[in-house]
């Protein structure tokens, strides 16, 4: 039963239940009118019920009774307005207006009158997209490397931290602890640990090399981990330490909302530990997990700050991930224009990995539940 | 709630290996921080010979560290609690009450979250220039333009996570407001917002780690003075060789605002989202 499509237009309050959970996948289609079916099949909401209890309720009456007559008309708008204002001015216009500059040239020369730079049409596109041009391979291997570098530091940091929120699921002495242990790397601020690091990882004085050429002998001189493909490691690295703790938050509140009596019937039925994270676990916090993975991904496709505090304005090649070559482009040759084209392709990528992530992971969990 | 003891053992392993990857690099800063600049320069030593606070006295006079400090709680805190505000307001509309654009609205906010900054850093400055030369508001190098960068950069998270939360509650608390004779806006208060202040918290606690933590667009936003210690920090590192001891004893106190509200809030974090008023 394709609970995305259920929802209908606001003229029928229905299904309040499949509303709520496609909302909380972050994918709401009140605007979708194709099919009522939702609010029509009890088999939809009963499967539901039997996972979360407290939604048994058919979900027909209850919306009826909780908004009456279309009651609500302007408050949703005043509601988010200053939020549609703010991401107005700050993302909005300012994106657009990003879009424009991929389209002139902007140098330091022009930047005061920016409103008069000339017209270039496709040459910053080109120039960047150009593979046999200096700043087109640039470009490549460094949207490559980006990729490579999400895909390693999500994957590390959802293992790390679904590994912490399991342990941390259940009660026992000492649990608090380290729950609020754990949070401390995600919650001291980048910055903070990133120069941490770059201390450890110090040729002369860093704790690394100690560790490995004094204490365990593995290696007679100290390598340089802050200068070619060893950079790479680095970043891996401090993103990783940094990112997994907000899976681990993230994913032990879903585990927690997930009844102890689902896994006691499953314990009956004599199913091993592994089998109830995989066949009860997984699908029931998909939703949560879903968005957790899709938000990472973002923020690690979009990483700036572990790099730049490491290494300054100009990595090494090895570890120039995109927003670090576009910020060297842009504030560092000064090529405004070429630097924006190359962001409005880092969001292109960004938007079709997105959407492609989405259509196959948030709609499909919500089918696999109905 | 049954527990084999092979799980016993397994927590073991899992919660020392995870434990010691979060206390080392953790250690090395702390450690680091109290010991003499000449221990600091010289070889790597995990117990400190000599332990000292002299860092912690001189590194206030290298770069107006209590200036940057005060700038960063300003701005932070402000911009935690506006934006919990507008996130809100935002969210409880997009759960609860149906509207036209409802969908638009909230693929928009999304559709933010994966805006690179640097695609709008530039366009951002000079969109506050404009504001600044026609409306006379000045917004870039205050506090004001800042805030209203970080207050919106926690919104779609916010709004997103808080859509999560508020449509998860069950509808009957709300009901039992409404029968009582308020409107939406009165169940907003008594009844949803006190039973979602688990989720609320969580939310305005990852607000101020943004902030606190903003890099990219504190280095052209700020100027002298309102530069935050994400920016000013760096000022340790430009010295002709980096004062690590002054650098990590900075890192020690600059992370104490944000590990103090982190233990207050921490009971809120986790728990209670299965608990209370939900089941």
């Amino acid at each position: 039963m394709a609970i995305t499509t259920s929802s209908p237009p606001p003229v029928d309050p229905g299904p309040v239940t499949s509303g709520a959970i496609e909302a909380s996948a972050g994918n709401e289609s009140r605007a979708g009118s194709e099919s009522p079916a939702g609010s029509e099949s009890p088999g939809g909401s009963e499967s539901r019920a039997g996972i979360v209890p407290s939604q048994v309720v058919p979900p027909g009456r209850r919306g009826r009774r909780l908004r009456g007559p279309r009651s609500t008309g302007l408050l949703p708008y005043l509601l988010i307005a200053p939020a549609l204002v703010l991401e107005l001015v700050v993302h909005i216009v300012p994106m657009i207006l990003g879009v424009w500059i991929s389209f002139v040239s902007l140098t330091q020369l022009t930047l005061r009158r920016w409103t008069e730079a000339p017209f270039i049409g496709f040459d910053n596109y080109r120039n960047g997209l150009n593979p046999s041009s200096a700043i087109g391979q640039d470009f490549f291997s460094s949207l490559l490397r980006t990729s490579v570098y999400t895909v390693i530091v999500v994957s590390l940091a959802w293992a790390i931290g679904m590994l912490a929120a399991v342990l941390l699921n259940r009660s026992f002495h000492g649990r608090a602890f380290f729950r609020t242990f754990f949070l401390v790397p995600f919650a001291l601020p980048a910055f903070v640990t990133t120069i941490g690091w770059s201390f450890i990882f110090n040729q002369q004085e860093g704790a690394l090399n100690h560790v490995l050429v004094e204490n365990l002998g593995v290696l007679d001189s100290n390598p340089f981990w802050l200068l070619g493909d060893n950079s790479f490691v680095v970043i891996v690295v401090v993103g990783t330490w940094r990112l997994w703790p907000f899976a681990f938050l993230m994913l032990l509140a879903a585990l927690q909302s997930v009844p102890d009596d689902v896994y006691e019937a499953a314990a009956l039925d004599g199913a091993t530990m592994w089998r109830q994270f995989r066949t009860i676990t997984l699908p029931l916090i998909r939703p949560t997990n879903s968005v957790v993975i899709l938000v990472m991904g973002l923020w690690t496709f979009n990483e700036f700050t572990v790099p730049y505090i490491l290494f300054g304005a100009q990595p090494p090649e090895q570890a120039l991930l995109l927003s670090n070559l576009i910020y060297s482009n842009s504030f560092v040759n000064f090529n405004f224009g070429l630097g924006a084209a190359m962001s409005v392709l880092l969001l292109l990528a960004l938007l079709a990995a997105s959407l492609v992530y989405v259509r196959l992971f948030l709609n499909r969990g919500e089918d696999s539940r109905a | 709630m049954r527990e084999t003891t092979g799980f016993k053992v397994f927590r073991v392993v899992g919660l020392t290996f995870i434990t010691l990857l979060t206390a080392i690099p953790l250690y090395i800063i702390l450690s680091s921080s109290v010991k003499p600049l000449v221990d600091v320069r010289g070889e790597f030593s995990w117990i400190p010979t000599r332990v000292t606070l002299s860092a912690y006295s001189e590194m206030w006079s290298t770069i107006p560290l209590a200036r940057y400090l005060a700038n960063s709680l300003l701005v932070s805190v402000v911009a935690t609690v506006l934006s919990l505000v507008v996130a809100t307001f935002a969210a409880y509309a997009v759960a609860r009450l149906p509207f036209r654009g409802s969908r638009a609205f909230s693929m928009l906010v999304l559709s933010t979250q994966m805006f690179p900054g640097i695609l709008f850093l530039l366009p951002l400055f000079l969109v506050f220039v404009q504001i600044q030369t026609r409306l006379g508001l000045q917004l870039t190098g205050t506090y004001t333009g800042l805030i209203v960068t970080y207050l919106t950069f926690a919104l779609p998270f916010s709004i997103w996570m808080l859509v999560g939360y508020f449509a998860a509650l069950p509808r009957e608390l709300e009901e039992a407001a409404l029968i009582d004779g308020n409107g939406p806006i009165g169940a907003l208060f008594r009844v949803v917002l006190p039973v979602a202040r688990p989720g609320i918290v969580a939310v305005g606690v990852f607000a101020f780690v943004t902030a606190w933590g903003e890099v990219l667009f504190a280095s052209v936003l700020t100027d002298r003075g309102t530069r935050t210690l994400a920016v000013g920090l760096q000022a340790y590192a430009s010295q002709s060789s980096v004062l690590w001891n002054q650098l990590m004893a900075a890192s020690v106190v600059v992370s104490i605002p944000v590990l103090v509200g982190f233990l207050f809030l921490q009971r809120y974090l986790v728990a209670g989202l299965s608990s209370g008023a939900v089941k």
